[in-house]
């Protein structure tokens, strides 16, 4: 048994960690070998780069060789795909390869698009990438007062990142002393503060509290650079000395030139979380086009349920579990507080107050991510 | 004339059905209509809020089986 995984994100390494130990007596007499397929040999840490930028992170923090994230058993190449020949149970790599599979996990994730929106990325500061994290930072350092507007693309990654970061822009200006010198004002797309129902009730006086101003009903059209101006599709505009941005999505390109998926999302059974189409692909993370947020949190839970079940088909012949649409984000209030969402496709989440430890528990788990990505934790 | 396109967004709190119909509405082509499956209530008066005030066009919207269909076409 042939099992293929390509792409070494958060999704792709635990399927094949958890894979690898479950199968490791099939591995051990040859009955099955894991490969994976990566466009790099680093793996990195993305949630840190909020942290990156505001001073509290480090971008080499952030890495770890992805090699020595993976179980010895796998065999790991960097090599990325560009051709995906799912009739022929195969694929083609940069190199030249031609690699079959009897089992395809796809885990390319997805890449950040400002171009998308014109001007975006020459008026705006993000924290999506390590470079534009650094170069933010050192605008926010630079940054003496005025008007700070924050604007949401869609889709995006991340789903908690739009309130995280205004609650930390709030708490590293107070902690700067020139928080009165600086109005916040957050846009959002639809018509709350977060898509979340409980988020946007919970934050909407938090909000308040803190005096930051939001508009809802925005949805980012293009920004003047020149003049300092985001126009948003439905009309409306707002003035700012700083734009911070929560870049659109798409898949990866290598998605969209294979015609796999739409926008780069990639068809994908809910439950199974198997390509629709084919019995032996299955899709993790970023990459579905699953109603779910494309979080680490949800990848880790979905490549639980494929691992059990690429196992368990091999020991007995029958799929075990179903994905049930699990997503656990922490949500960071400010630079000492956070709180968490934890909800699935049936049950929303129940927010409580934010405090202290859970912020510390998030600040440690910055740490353990590295253990829980080897799929121990 | 386009073909109505389904936008799935049963069962979700996030990101949510109109975050998802926006999501669609930006890589459909003027013209197209998309049809969104929502399970949340809240979707039959968030949807027109959204569509009266970016301009686009309503066409029709009924609850089957405890599960609203929104059509929207594209306007612009």
């Amino acid at each position: 048994m042939r099992i293929l995984v390509v792409g070494g994100g958060t999704g792709g390494t635990i399927v094949a960690n958890n894979l690898a130990r479950r199968l490791a007596g099939e591995i051990r007499s040859k009955k099955a070998q894991i490969t994976m397929l990566s466009a790099s040999d680093q793996h990195m840490y993305q949630p840190g780069l909020l942290y990156v930028a505001f001073g509290q992170m480090m971008p080499d923090e952030l890495y770890r060789d992805q090699k020595s994230l993976l179980e010895a058993s796998i065999e790991f190449h960097v090599d990325p795909v560009e051709r995906f020949e799912l009739d022929q149970n195969q694929v083609r790599t940069h190199s030249g390869k031609t690699i079959p599979y009897d089992v395809l996990v796809i885990a390319t994730g997805s890449r950040i698009v400002p171009e998308e929106v014109p001007g975006l990325a020459e008026g705006g500061e993000t924290f999506y990438t390590e470079e534009a994290a650094v170069k933010m930072f050192k605008a926010l350092r630079a940054f003496e007062g005025g008007n700070v507007g924050i604007v949401v693309g869609v889709p995006h990654k991340c789903p908690i990142a739009p309130v995280e970061v205004t609650f930390s822009l709030h708490d590293y200006f107070k902690t700067r002393g020139i928080r009165d010198k600086v109005h916040i004002k957050y846009h959002y797309p639809i018509n709350r503060i977060h898509t979340i129902e409980n988020v946007a009730i919970w934050a909407k006086p938090e909000f308040d509290r803190i005096g930051v101003e939001y508009e809802t009903l925005f949805n980012v059209d293009e920004v003047d650079a020149k003049n300092k101006v985001v126009k948003s599709m439905e009309g409306t505009e707002y003035a700012y000395d700083l734009l911070i941005y929560i870049p659109p999505h798409r898949g990866m390109e290598v998605i969209e030139q294979n015609k796999l998926g739409e926008g780069g999302w990639i068809p994908t059974d809910r439950s199974q979380l198997k390509m629709q189409g084919y019995d032996n692909v299955y899709v993790v993370g970023d990459t579905t086009n699953l109603p779910v947020s494309k979080t680490g949190s949800a990848a880790h839970f979905e490549a639980e349920v494929i691992a059990e079940n690429i196992a368990s088909n091999i020991k007995i012949g029958s799929a075990v579990r179903d994905y049930d649409g699990k997503v656990y984000c922490f949500i960071e209030a400010g630079h000492d507080r956070a709180t968490y969402a934890m909800f699935n496709y049936e049950n929303p989440p129940d927010l409580k107050p934010p405090n202290q430890p859970m912020h510390w528990f998030k600040m440690s788990y910055n740490k353990m991510y590295w253990t829980s990505v080897r799929g121990l934790l | 004339m386009s073909e109505t396109k389904i936008v799935d967004a049963r069962n979700t709190f996030c990101p949510g059905p109109l975050m998802e119909l926006i999501q669609y509405m930006k890589r459909a082509e003027v013209g197209d209509t998309l049809e969104l499956l929502s399970t949340d209530n809240g979707t039959v008066n968030d949807v027109p809020e959204w569509v009266n005030k970016v301009g686009h066009e309503m066409v029709s919207s009924e609850k089957i089986e405890e599960v609203w269909h929104i059509k929207v076409r594209k306007t612009k």
